[in-house]
């Protein structure tokens, strides 16, 4: 099949050429970084960058004795895990809700995709505006309705409050594709589960649900990679790693490990270890998930 | 086993638009009703309002002697089988036919007694492990049959079934669905556009014309006695040839001035359409007699052999007809034949397109 379809080129540079962007983009931007990442990652260098000495798998070495690094590990987990199933369960609520509407469908779904538009740290600071507790509108609320909100100084408050912001922001998008996959499962499924004697939840469960599996899949890789790279301005604008290292990503810990604190050797082995961790989370995901996953 | 029976059934959608206006069928138990007629013409509509999928504006829909308005789909006891099959493509095929029966608590041993038995009619059983996407479109016309049929239903809801099928496994699948039905002897709704399904599978046949039924009755009645030009044109492949005349005291006049002898005939209106069907022309040779018929000058435009028969495409008094030769015609374009239509065969309808 695929070997007939097949376009062939008689001209031998053309296909290059064409590949040729594309290409230079992936090399500029990612292949080149990732190789100065990992060159650096088996270096010491002073802060200056006056002395660089060859240290081997010393940076990593180091790195993964450290409590703090494995503390900023779990915190990642917490932190990915949470807003991923925040952010997705939401969002497929708030998509089956809006495939009801009849009335003023475009107002409401336009609406729903507006914080998507809102860069991460300006929706931190958002977020920060509304439950500082010094100042903020929801924290002021929520103090006089007799709660100790603090999340200055509560790291599972802090967590919580980070955790809210990612998967705001997250929920439009997640909003987005939910509503296509639930818009492409035909009406005739539906209604033929109906005249089948399933229930609205049932039809839910048993029949939409499973049918959007590709979105769901689809999005869980996003998420998580959301969750892992993307979430650093609203980390940075909210809590800034803190209380103590409460908040503090795997993404966090790089840069004010490398850009604050200029142990630069440190920091690349991070990245390098986060670069594999991805990889790794991705091809989990599809050896294994995609094979639970019906396409059409 | 139940009756179906629409009583002034109205379907006003929110825009004001009147799809179904007021329709009245009366469907005996254990008959295959085949609702006909272009598309918009509200069949589709008024079958969703039989399985419940539509609300209803006015009038009543009664099951087996019970207003089922305000019941939903799964409390009426019917089953459907939709245009494209609507097959649930995460299940295998048994679970696409054990769905409905779980859904209602059935014990699994009886689930099971049910779907395989169903399975054996429709030649499935090797099937059954199998999903909907490795199916050829023949097999999930039966999975979507079987998924009615292992419900025992009051009712059988077809919605345009063969239309997804190529032309010779509809003709065989039309043959099947008539089967099973008298079989099972379950009472049948069945949508289509296509009149030959319309003319061989039903029992009571109605035709639909813009949200109103033109006419029903058994197909060869509806056939021989059409009850307007609409019906005239859409039952028979092809059509009846229409052509508009007026009239006077001493005959019919066609369109281009043309006086035609129509000795008995006598029409009330000014303005008239004569109808007849492409089978029932007689190409005169020149001795025979009319008496009691019309005889015509028809100036061939070409002729189609279709194999046993030829359809001989011509103009009758500036109207375009068609005539239906058995074997092959000798006729060239340009030629002039001169035909006679039998009195009995002649149909004549009112310049509103109603049966005179």
């Amino acid at each position: 099949m695929a070997s007939s379809t097949r376009v062939t080129f008689p001209n031998k540079v053309l296909p290059y050429l064409l590949l040729a962007p594309q290409l230079a983009i992936t090399i500029v931007f990612f292949y080149w970084p990732a190789s100065q990442a990992i060159r650096q990652s088996v270096l010491r260098e002073d802060p200056f960058g006056l002395s660089t000495q060859f240290v081997g798998l010393g940076n990593f070495k180091r790195i993964l004795s450290d409590p703090n690094y494995l503390n900023s590990l779990q915190v990642t987990i917490v932190f990915s895990i949470a807003t991923a199933v925040i952010a997705m369960g939401f969002a497929l609520l708030f998509a089956v809700m809006a495939d009801k509407v009849i009335r003023g469908k475009g107002v409401y779904r336009t609406l729903m995709i507006w914080p998507y538009a809102v860069a991460p740290a300006i929706a931190g600071m958002l977020w920060l505006f509304l439950f500082n507790p010094s100042m903020g509108t929801f924290a002021y609320m929520i103090r006089s309705a007799g709660y100790n909100w603090d999340p200055l100084l509560n790291s599972n408050q802090a967590m919580l409050l980070v955790v809210a912001a990612a998967a705001w922001k997250q929920i439009s998008y997640n909003f987005l594709f939910f509503v296509a996959g639930l818009q492409s499962i035909p009406k005739s499924l539906i209604e033929a589960a109906a005249i089948d004697g399933a229930g609205e939840t049932k039809r839910f469960w048993t029949i939409i649900f499973p049918l959007l599996a590709p979105t769901t899949f689809f999005l869980l890789v996003v998420n998580t990679v959301y969750a892992f790279f993307d979430t650093f301005g609203i980390i940075h604008a909210v809590t800034g790693g803190g209380p103590g290292k409460a908040t503090e990503t795997l993404v966090y810990k790089v840069y004010n490990d490398g850009f604050v604190n200029l142990i630069l050797g440190d920091s690349a082995a991070q990245s390098v270890i986060l670069m594999v961790i991805v990889i790794g989370l991705t091809a989990i995901q599809f050896r294994y998930v995609e094979r639970k996953v019906h396409y059409g | 086993m139940a009756s179906v029976e629409l009583t002034n059934v109205r379907k006003v959608y929110a825009g004001g638009v009147e799809a179904v206006k007021g329709v009245d069928i009366d469907i005996k138990d254990g008959a295959l009703c085949v609702l006909v007629g272009p598309s918009g013409c509200g069949k589709s509509t008024l079958l969703r309002m039989i399985a419940g999928l539509e609300s209803i504006t006015g009038g009543t829909v009664e099951i087996d002697d019970k207003v089922v308005n305000d019941l939903g789909p799964a409390e009426r006891d019917i089953a459907m089988v939709f245009q494209n099959y609507a097959l649930y493509p995460h299940m295998k095929v048994y679970d696409n036919m054990a769905y409905g029966l779980r859904n209602r608590g059935m014990p699994k041993d009886q689930i099971d007694k049910r779907v395989r038995e169903a399975a054996a009619t429709l030649e499935l059983t090797h099937l059954l492990e199998r999903r909907p996407r490795e199916l050829s479109g023949g097999q999930r016309q039966r999975v979507a049959m079987g998924r009615a049929i292992v419900r025992n239903p009051k009712v059988f809801l077809f919605d345009e079934p063969l239309s997804n099928l190529d032309a010779k496994l509809r003709g065989q699948m039309r043959v099947e669905i008539k089967n099973l039905q008298r079989q099972l002897g379950v009472t049948s709704v069945y949508v289509t556009h296509d009149q030959l399904e319309a003319m061989t599978l039903a029992d009571i046949l109605v035709v639909m014309n813009a949200g109103a039924v033109e006419q029903i009755g058994a197909p060869l009645d509806i056939y021989e006695k059409p009850a307007s030009t609409f019906v005239a044109s859409f039952i028979g492949a092809p059509p009846m040839n229409l052509i508009p005349v007026t009239a006077d005291e001493s005959g019919l006049i066609l369109k281009d001035g043309t006086r035609i002898g129509a000795q008995g005939i006598v029409v009330s209106d000014k303005d008239a359409i004569i109808g007849f069907r492409p089978e029932d022309l007689e190409v005169a040779t020149g001795t025979e007699s009319h008496i009691g018929g019309l005889l015509l000058d028809l100036k061939v435009l070409g002729v189609e052999p279709v194999g046993a028969e030829s359809y001989v495409y011509g103009i009758i008094g500036g109207e375009r007809v068609v005539v239906r030769v058995a074997g092959r015609s000798v006729s060239q374009p340009d030629d002039h034949l001169r035909v006679i239509i039998p009195k009995e065969k002649l149909h004549l309808f009112g310049g509103n397109g109603k049966r005179i």
